[in-house]
């Protein structure tokens, strides 16, 4: 790709940037958000036309104006969000629109074929899913990897992965590294797209730096130590990764006991206090997501009881747990944190808008007011607050979901993943925010699958499985093999043969 | 070097000629506000140029009365559409609303049964809002539901025979003037500064367009989403039986038979407008605008004789078009 050049109106996304990828190698694209990583492969695999610059395919320019056209040159891209279908099975998916047919005309498929070359796709490359199954019963895991047979099947030469990694387990990550070597013996190109800097030295060969939408460099990952690339990435140098501030944990505020709901919660029971980061890791699937709800009151709780300051509270709703000055930081920004087509103002406002509103009837200029300090306050980056939130950068959305709780004096606070998606930069503005809240005299509840940001930032860890507690370590105690091994219960010790703790 | 110096050079160049500069300037122009009222106002120099009639008091006068019905069902179809929902029911609601209305003044007399009519649009309103917001039945299904079984209703209490004698009085609704406006025209527009403060400038109005844009994070937001999205239906119902009673007077009878695919007309002015089907986007200026636009063509067309078979081509194409180019519009962002 040379001198590609975006505008999106009121901004110029793409300045005129140069990525050559290299058979057998893996390119990793490395920037924070908005920097144009997404705008950059999206051109390249033909969702956005460029304003000028061109596409080059073994030496040839080409024109991709389509997905389809990207697919033809042998370009495959895996989104975050997977494009699969979940009522339909995995051949299915992998051959979508290009079914094997029985009969030309009438557009009859060929289903044995269909599932005969689906099963040598999956084989080839030891991709251990079922042809038959229906994709919504596999896991998120599984799903990335027929969204992988599915590029291959299309003789892929150059396959873009959108943080393949975000969703997955440790475990997962491990098995999807090898398939990526294996793609590259094969002599495939991946560009990879990560915020994770150690595994960026893990599989990376060489990396394209962007920041504001230029090309910072392109560097040979190995010699490049990781200090380097980050002070690439944001321009500046970044200290410390995870500015923890020690704080006094003050009294308990919230108390949860026993906590259940029929196959989901099995007595889940802790403490949190005020000024405390607690940290609750586990596996995905572990219910920690499901724990955070119902003690948000978005799901019905069978039993067990939540106490809010030392006092019984009945949290059946999500109003009542933000009257009780709760709030949650949704996991899934995307469909349960932002109001897409409504302007970041009124995400900011939406919760504390009954300050701003007598008999119903809003100020509007108080509200505008409010508004423009807590974007100010947590720097949220956009031209202007009438902008709808979904233009804002994945780091920036997350800053107007905090902000929009600020305002409402919550200081309970459950943050769900709550840098999930969010580059280096914007990572660390949360972390001190986070900081800031305890200082200030809030409790957190943070549920993280990534361990260096649960032991960064935790001053208390549990470990779910299962629905279960399964096991609490304080900070001093805590480190990535007794968190893991706690979290994956029995199967860890057999594998290692090192002792768990819990 | 010099390759990197020229790879340089022509990315200035690049730059530099900017091939949106042109198209910037196009950019820059807020369509979105101003587009459909200067496609408004270039229908209105069209129809007046062609046929200067179209500018006499007396059409203007007619076009207002006859779109006021139309304008009050479609506030509340905006609130719907806005909250990511339909009504599909106000088409029919003008009929049992009429029948109702009539009824009731023959029993009750004239406030009475203006009561009546308006009451029912609001209790067939919230038999909708309660399917949807607390059974979770889809909008579109319930209102269906409502859609026929109103007409039924009307059609039940009224024997099938229109409903006579109401008071002279009444007339004044339908056909008074209030100096030269016609009385249904300021009921309509009173309504719409009503309904615009309502979306623009009260909490009701921003949780409105919250649940449109994304309900589950309206919900996680601490939103009442059950109660809000009743009440969505339950004002609906209330502007449909606003509408039934204005209409009632107009034919000054009760009519089973009144209303029948207004409800259609009605989602097309939200979409002409630039409503968003899928909720969260658009306003009452917009879908006003979406009426004027309906209203000035139907009227236009029959000005310079264009047959009404020929008409309905006409606004079928330009409701798909309307929606197109908003289409395209946003695909360029």
């Amino acid at each position: 790709m040379r001198g590609i050049v975006k505008h999106f109106p009121g901004v110029l996304a793409l300045k005129g940037v140069d990525l050559d990828a290299r058979p057998a190698e893996v390119h990793v694209l490395l920037g924070e958000n908005g920097a144009g990583k997404s705008t950059l492969i999206k051109v390249l695999s033909g969702v956005y036309p460029p304003d000028s610059g061109e596409i080059l395919f073994e030496g040839k320019p080409v024109h991709v104006r389509s997905p389809h056209d990207a697919q033809q040159l042998g370009v495959s891209t895996i989104y975050q969000e997977f494009n699969l279908v979940p009522e339909m099975s995995v051949a299915e998916n992998i051959f979508l629109g290009r079914e094997p047919l029985l009969n030309r005309r009438l557009g009859i498929v060929d289903r044995k074929q269909l599932f005969q070359q689906a099963r040598e796709v999956l084989s080839t490359f030891d991709i251990q899913v079922a042809p038959e199954t229906i994709v919504k019963r596999l896991g998120i895991a599984q799903q990335q990897m027929v969204e992988i047979a599915k590029a291959l099947s299309l003789n892929a030469r150059v396959i873009v992965m959108d943080e393949p990694t975000a969703v997955l387990t440790a475990h997962e990550i491990n098995h999807l590294f090898k398939m990526i070597q294996d793609f590259k013996q094969r002599g495939i190109a991946i560009i990879y797209i990560s915020h994770r800097l150690e595994e960026v030295k893990r599989i990376g060969d060489r990396a394209t730096i962007l920041r504001d939408g230029a090309a910072v460099g392109t560097v040979l990952v190995a010699s490049t130590p990781v200090d380097e690339l980050i002070r690439m990435m944001v321009g500046r140098d970044l200290k410390d990764k995870f500015p923890k501030l020690s704080v006094e944990p003050g009294e308990e505020v919230l108390r949860v006991e026993n906590l259940r709901r029929k196959g989901v919660l099995h007595g889940v029971s802790f403490h949190l206090r005020r000024g405390e980061i607690l940290g609750v890791a586990g596996l995905v699937g572990s219910r920690r997501t499901e724990m955070a709800r119902a003690i948000f009151g978005v799901d019905k709780i069978d039993s067990g009881h939540i106490l809010v300051r030392g006092q019984r509270a009945e949290i059946k709703s999500p109003s009542q747990a933000i009257r009780a000055r709760l709030a949650l930081v949704p996991e899934d920004r995307k469909r349960h944190g932002i109001l897409p087509t409504i302007s970041v103002k009124h995400n900011i406002t939406l919760s504390m808008i009954k300050r701003f509103a007598r008999i119903g009837i809003l100020d509007l200029g108080s509200e505008k007011k409010a508004a423009q300090g807590y974007a100010d306050s947590l720097r949220i980056a956009t031209p202007n607050l009438d902008r709808w939130a979904m233009y804002l950068s994945g780091g920036n959305q997350q800053k107007a979901v905090i902000a929009k709780w600020l305002g409402v004096e919550a200081d309970i606070f459950l943050f769900d993943e709550p840098t999930r998606g969010i580059d280096v930069g914007a990572k660390v503005e949360v972390y001190q925010l986070m900081g800031e809240l305890v200082k200030r005299g809030a409790a957190i509840l943070m549920i993280s699958s990534e361990l260096p940001e649960i032991l960064g930032m935790s001053d208390r860890v549990i470990v779910m499985r299962e629905g279960r507690i399964a096991g609490e370590f304080t900070r001093a105690e805590a480190n990535q093999e007794k968190i893991l091994s706690c979290a994956l219960g029995g199967t860890f010790n057999q594998q290692t043969g090192t002792g768990a703790e819990a | 070097m010099s390759e990197v110096g020229l790879k340089e050079i022509e990315r200035q160049v690049s730059v530099g000629s900017d091939p949106h500069s042109r198209a910037g300037f196009l950019h820059r122009i807020p369509w979105g506000r101003i587009g459909m009222p200067a496609v408004l106002i270039i229908l209105c120099i069209l129809f007046g140029a062609i046929n200067p009639n179209f500018w006499s008091v007396m059409n203007l006068t007619n076009v207002s009365r006859q779109i006021s019905i139309l304008a009050l069902i479609s506030i509340g179809q905006t609130f719907a559409i806005l909250s990511a929902g339909i009504d599909l029911s106000v088409g029919s609601l003008l009929a049992l609303v009429s029948v109702v209305a009539a009824q009731q003044m023959l029993n009750f007399g004239l406030w009475g049964g203006i009561a009546a009519g308006i009451l029912a649009g609001a209790l067939a309103g919230l038999v909708n809002g309660i399917l949807i917001a607390k059974a979770k039945l889809p909008a579109f299904i319930a209102t269906l539901g409502m859609l026929i079984a109103a007409r039924g209703i009307a059609l039940t209490l009224s024997g099938g025979l229109p409903v006579v004698g109401l008071p002279h009085a009444f007339l004044f609704l339908g056909a008074g003037k209030i100096g030269p406006i016609p009385v249904p025209a300021v009921i309509a527009a009173v309504a719409f500064v009503f309904a615009h403060l309502v979306m623009t400038r009260t909490r009701f109005g921003r949780y409105v367009y919250a649940m449109g844009s994304n309900e589950e994070a309206a919900m996680l937001s601490g939103i009442n989403v059950v109660k809000y999205k009743t009440l969505v239906y339950v004002l609906s119902g209330m502007f449909a039986g606003i509408a039934g009673v204005v209409l009632t007077s107009r034919v000054i009878s009760g009519q089973p038979t009144l209303g029948e695919v207004q409800e259609l007309y009605s989602i097309a002015a939200v979409v002409i407008g630039g409503g968003k089907i899928t909720g969260g986007v658009g306003g009452m200026w917009q879908t006003l605008m979406g009426v004027l636009i309906l209203g000035v063509l139907a009227n236009g067309l029959n000005l310079i004789q264009v047959s009404s078979y020929v008409q309905n081509i006409v606004i079928g194409v330009i409701i798909v078009l309307a929606v197109y180019v908003d289409l395209a519009r946003e695909r360029r962002r």
